[in-house]
């Protein structure tokens, strides 16, 4: 990427401003918090996948001496049957309520049903040991395809059948079903050359952050309750508290502890609403962590999938048609997102006659929730495989035929708009350049088979609510206060954007993270939208102390402010013909008094981000081992402000790529049992098991953002997981259509076993 | 409730003496006993590194030892890098290189990659990956970690080339 | 977790009175990356965890071109691939301790807890039987070998009675134009525990051309690690040849009996018992015409 001289502070790659305590072990995380007087809360969780729970019996457990409180579904207030915002999807409020401690019926083995504050975490748990629940063991159904055959059994008794908002009239476990449709699909297909269908399945994936989530309440004799915790939204977690708890906003604060990972695993909330009910019942603070286990089993990953794809071209290599089926994983309750991978599946390219159905399905698995993209991962790997193989069969280069059918400004995405300047096909001609496309490979080295893989993504990213503040010190260095927890370095992205505002060093802002009662109401990070929504925040605030200080300018040279500019950080004016000047350290001191911005945005205009990923990979033929050599990621992202924490979202996206590809996957017994509840069996992947990761940033500003930003966050776990099946099947010249593509599935595949 | 044991142990060149139960591991006793909250836990398990702490002369997951095992030893943690003098190369690489996007397993990262450049102080990229695969990161792909325990290697030998 | 006592044995007659004394609630302490983990899980509960680490004979490493190895049982991996002697002589060994579990768990595991935890899958146990070890054992009725293919079992149960404890592990010196080699597969790079994993080793003639004798053991894919005495004897005396070696590795498939689980399935794993087998030997061959 060039050098930006069209910008100061945007482009540069300043030390993040929180880097020193996090490489030093000082940043306070969510479990590093500690309270002398501190109860430590446990959860006792359902060892059945499918349950009527018949009775709690806490008797034996509340007379153990450590134990102050034990808590179930009877402590917390009825809620309404009513749908709430969640981040970058909505849940049912009375879903939400009844994952967080099962009232009638434990759904998925982990979930929760009692929970204990005790004053010692290992007598805590002995105390959970001493709970008595009389269960009435259910069938269990662990995959989509089978809870949706008649006879299967049935998770929710209300849930009856809705197919594009009709409800129907016996209960069974298609939460819904919905369709659309785009210009004439049966002539499309006819007008084909070529026609590839094919079935695709996924695995359930987990987000695999590596903390675990915690949260620690306390709650006073005046009725206002605190909360310390990691989460992705602070504003978030207070509005599910307020519903779930039936609490005023107003007398929720929650605090942000810095935040090990979440990958949109850590929107939805869990433990929170325990431990504040705990605290609210003993009044004192208490504290609680999940264990590695309880985070597989026990929150949200994401869902496993069946999708067929059928696409048409014809001999030009122009898409004619294109269909999808998307059945998803809901888990325990419905509301996967499997509307987020309909619209994401074919958003790349420019097809006028199309078909979408989506089914959210609920089975015996732990809700699913967000991860990264949600939706666009499991869908594009099925729609980007089968464009490889239409490659295959047309003999056309996978870029060549990219280009041919790739999405520019003015074509209409599948649900509608229209889209605006968007950089898909800047992607793909950068793929093209790029000297890793240039070089070939070689197909067999030292009996193993080589293969490239292509394929491209697409996230629509979000805009949603941000507020900052800014202050002015005496000094001229400023604090920014911001809502957006930072989970990549986005604290680093937002203080750039104030700074270039106001002609600053990155170093003179000092960015921090409030917490609910200290900055104005802001979404969660996620949704691609933080450099982008809380960037446009802090640039407003930026403009607005530029403005007053103009002013403060202006009252000194005892001048009108229209008459004071304001250029690479200096104030100037001419007077009398006489010019004028004071830096912004100056004018900061000679302010006398507080100057204070405070602005909150709800941007539009959060503008698609697009990728293209190439990738080069061996297979041992006689192992089914897949080794990555080399990776190449290519995406837009409007205007990189800080290039390296850009780049890290790339690099970590494409790992996690990698990881879901091959290795990867919630492994069931017949019972309904997690087998691999540990990062020992649940396979991420090491340092020893990646290359390095070439990351090409492409800058195709996005009209929505005064500095073209783009969200980067999501799109780059889209393409990896088609990328890699397409260079595997090239390498051994069979299709792949499974993930993971563990080495037992390639032998099988090759026929060797 | 079971009888404490007292432990006197070494943490980074400071005596320091500690209560715990033999069950709490060395993780616990420095997070809940000692609040040295820098090392984390990610799985309890020791798969994940991010409580990597160094004991005696090997690096180690602190869940996968006893805090009563800690008798008699010299134990180096995440808190006993920097010194006041000013961060370590290795910290400041990361830092440069943004090696770090959440920050939870940068801790242990450090913690192993200081081990990794006492034993070997030029290190190829593969011997970097090998020694680091315990040490788990779900953010950054690990290319900037590589990358800035590259630059920390050639950085500790120019200053030992120019000190020599 | 359990609650539970620990001591730090200062003598092997210490730690065999508490082993006798408290028989299946009581467990040598030796690096903890298995029992720990265990005791936590709720996998096995006991009442005394026994340390043995401050015990010289069970952590000191003696070799010598008479008697060869005696290796401490709880002598930590990173000090037996440190150490100069066993990495000429036993580079197979090397080739175990070098992957069980990443740099961290090589600070503490060691090659008498991965006996003792008798995991079928155990990295070190293939390596050893075909080293031709044994497994020294102390009791309250004295002191007695077994050979390493006879320590394991059961999946998790060891030859071991009430009382006694593994102090050392003896493996004779190497003979001339020999070498050893261990590979498992795993489905990532580092961190996996081997869903297969062959030893072998063998004994070339002067002129490297045949097989004088040879040794091949497998891992993971019986309810204990196996020695491969069929396939071992067909090499001896025959000619180095991909033929000779494929006709091995098809004896050596023929006695696994794996299962199918979540780290691999029955048919991947006897699929792999060939391939790996057939990549040990040439490994051990090649480090025999590279080393001499």
């Amino acid at each position: 990427m060039a050098e930006n001289k069209e910008f100061k502070v945007i482009g540069t790659r300043p030390i993040r401003h929180d880097g020193i305590d996090k490489v030093t072990g000082r940043a306070a995380y969510g479990a590093d918090i500690h309270f002398p007087d501190m109860l430590h809360g446990k959860v006792l969780r359902s060892p059945y996948a499918h349950a009527r729970i018949k009775s709690i019996d806490i008797s034996k457990a509340s007379s153990h001496p450590a134990v102050k409180c034990i808590i179930t579904s009877d402590d917390l207030p009825l809620v309404e049957d009513t749908i709430t915002e969640l981040g970058e999807t909505v849940i049912n409020l009375k879903y939400l309520s009844d994952n967080i401690l099962a009232s009638d019926k434990a759904l998925y083995k982990g979930h929760p049903v009692a929970a204990v504050a005790a004053t010692d975490p290992y007598l805590a748990e002995e105390a959970l040991n001493m709970i008595e629940v009389d269960y009435e063991i259910l069938e269990p159904v662990l995959d989509v395809r089978q809870a949706m055959e008649p006879g299967a059994p049935v998770l929710h008794e209300s849930l009856k059948k809705e197919s594009m908002g009709k409800e129907g009239d016996h209960s069974q476990n298609v939460a819904s079903h919905s369709q659309r449709k785009n210009g004439d699909l049966e002539a499309g297909f006819a007008a084909a050359d070529v026609i590839v269908e094919r079935d695709f399945s996924t695995a359930t994936i987990h987000q695999g952050y590596i903390e675990t989530h915690n949260a620690t309440a306390q709650y006073n004799e005046d009725g206002e309750l605190t909360v310390w915790c990691s989460t992705q939204g602070a504003f978030g977690v207070r509005d599910q508290l307020s519903k779930i708890l039936k609490m005023p906003v107003s007398k929720i604060k929650v605090v942000p502890m810095e935040i090990g990972g979440g990958f949109g695993g850590k929107v939805q909330v869990y433990i929170k609403p325990i431990a504040a009910l705990l605290a609210m019942k003993t009044r004192k603070p208490v504290k609680m962590t999940m264990t590695r286990t309880e985070v597989f089993e026990g929150t949200g990953p994401a869902p496993g999938s069946y999708i067929r794809v059928k696409l048409g071209a014809d001999n030009t290599g122009k898409i004619t048609a294109a269909e999808a089926h998307l059945v998803f994983e809901a888990g325990a309750y419905p509301g996967s997102a499997v509307g987020a991978g309909s619209l994401c599946i074919f958003a790349p390219y420019k097809i006028d006659n199309l078909q979408i159905d989506g089914y959210d399905v609920v089975l015996n698995k732990p809700k699913s929730s967000g991860y990264r993209a949600p939706g666009a991962p499991n869908a594009c790997f099925a729609s980007e495989c089968v464009i490889d193989e239409i490659c295959q069969k047309l003999n056309m280069d996978p870029i060549e035929f990219r280009l041919i059918n790739g999405a520019k400004e003015g074509d209409r995405r599948c649900d509608g708009p229209i889209y605006p300047k968007i950089g898909y096909l800047e992607t793909v001609e950068a793929a093209q350049q790029h000297h890793h496309y240039a070089e070939s490979i070689d197909q067999t080295s030292n009996g193993k088979l080589r293969g490239r893989g292509v394929a491209s993504g697409f996230w629509m990213n979000g805009g949603g609510r941000s507020s900052v503040t800014i202050n002015v010190n005496s000094d001229g260095r400023i604090n920014l206060i911001e809502g957006s927890t930072d989970i990549g370095g986005t604290r680093a992205s937002i203080a750039m954007q104030a700074a270039e505002v106001l002609g600053l060093p990155a170093e003179d802002i000092m960015p921090a993270v409030g917490d609910t009662d200290s900055v104005g109401y802001t979404g969660v990070t996620g949704g691609s939208r933080t450099t982008f929504a809380t960037g446009i925040a802090a640039i407003n605030a930026a403009e607005d102390i530029r403005a007053q200080m103009i002013g403060v300018a202006a009252n000194h040279w005892e001048l009108r402010p229209s008459d004071v500019k304001f250029k690479d950080g200096t104030f100037l004016a001419q007077k009398n013909g006489e010019a004028l000047q004071m830096t912004f350290k100056e004018v900061a001191a000679a302010a006398g008094g507080p100057l204070v911005g405070a602005v909150t945005a709800s941007p539009g205009g959060a503008g698609n981000g697009f990728a293209t990923h190439i990738v080069d990979l061996e297979v041992d033929s006689e192992t089914g081992k897949v080794d990555i050599l080399r990776y190449t990621a290519i995406q837009d992202v409007g205007r990189a402000i800080h290039p390296s924490y850009a780049e890290g979202q790339v690099e970590g996206g494409v790992a996690q790529g990698v990881g879901w590809a091959l290795s990867e996957g919630y492994l069931y017994n017949d019972e309904g049992h997690m087998t691999n509840a540990s990062f020992l069996d649940y396979r991420m992947p090491t340092s020893y098991d990646l290359p390095s990761i070439e990351t090409v940033l492409v800058e195709v500003p996005n009209p929505g953002h005064p500095y073209g930003v783009r969200g980067a966050g999501e799109v780059p776990l889209v393409p990896p997981l088609a990328a890699i099946a397409n260079a595997v099947s090239r390498a051994i010249g069979v299709r792949m259509t499974e993930l993971p593509m563990s080495p037992d599935r390639v032998l099988e595949a090759m026929g060797s076993i | 409730m079971p009888k404490k044991t007292h432990v006197q142990t070494e943490i980074n060149g400071e005596g320091v003496e500690f209560l715990c139960e033999p069950r709490q591991s060395l993780l616990e006793v420095l997070r809940d006993e000692l609040h040295l909250t820098g090392a984390k836990e990610g799985c309890n398990n020791g798969n994940c590194g991010a409580c990597t702490v160094r004991l005696g002369d090997r690096i180690v997951n602190s869940c996968l030892v006893l805090g009563v095992e800690a008798e008699g030893q010299k134990i180096e943690t995440i808190e006993g890098i920097a010194t006041s003098e000013g961060l370590h190369p290795i910290q400041q690489k990361f830092l440069e290189h943004a090696a770090l996007q959440c920050g939870i397993c940068t801790p242990g990262f450090i913690v192993s990659s200081k081990a990794l450049l006492e034993q070997n102080p030029t290190p190829s990229e593969e011997d970097i990956r090998f020694w680091l695969a315990g040490n788990l990161c779900r953010c950054t792909g690990y290319h900037k970690i590589v990358e800035a325990v590259v630059d920390a290697a050639k950085s500790m030998n120019a200053e030992v080339a120019d000190n020599g | 977790m359990q609650a539970f006592e620990y001591v730090a044995a200062k003598s092997i007659s210490e730690a065999i009175d508490l082993l006798s004394e408290k028989g299946d609630q009581a467990r040598v302490l030796s690096g903890g990356t298995d029992l720990i983990v265990q005791v936590r899980e709720k996998r096995r509960s006991l009442e005394l965890m026994i340390d043995v680490k401050q015990i010289p004979e069970v952590n000191e490493i003696s070799y010598n071109a008479t008697d060869g190895l005696v290796l401490g049982a709880s002598t930590p991996c990173y000090r037996i691939y440190n150490n100069t002697d066993i990495k000429s002589a036993y580079p197979g060994l090397i080739d175990a301790v070098s992957i069980i579990g990443g740099i961290q768990v090589q600070g503490r595991a060691s090659v008498g807890g991965n006996l003792c935890n008798a995991s079928p899958a155990a990295d070190s146990i293939p390596a050893l039987i075909v080293l031709n070890a044994t497994c020294a054992i102390v009791g309250p009725s004295g002191t007695r070998e077994i050979a390493a293919k006879d320590f394991c079992t059961a999946p998790g149960q060891t030859a071991m009675g009430k009382g006694e404890f593994l102090t050392s592990i003896k493996i004779p010196i190497p003979e001339k134009n020999s070498s050893n080699f261990y590979l498992r597969f795993i489905p990532r790079n580092e961190m996996d525990i081997a869903v297969v994993g062959v030893g072998a080793s063998v004994v070339l003639d002067e002129n490297h051309k045949s097989f004088v004798s040879a040794h091949i053991a497998l891992g993971a894919v019986a309810p204990t690690p196996l020695y491969a005495e069929e396939a071992s004897n067909l090499l001896a005396g025959q000619g180095i040849s991909d033929e000779i070696i494929n006709q091995a590795a098809e004896a050596a498939q023929a006695i696994a009996r794996p299962i199918s689980d979540m780290r691999g399935t029955a048919n991947q794993r006897k699929h792999l018992v060939g391939v790996l087998t057939r990549r040990a030997l040439n490994g051990a061959v090649n480090r025999v015409k590279e080393t001499e």
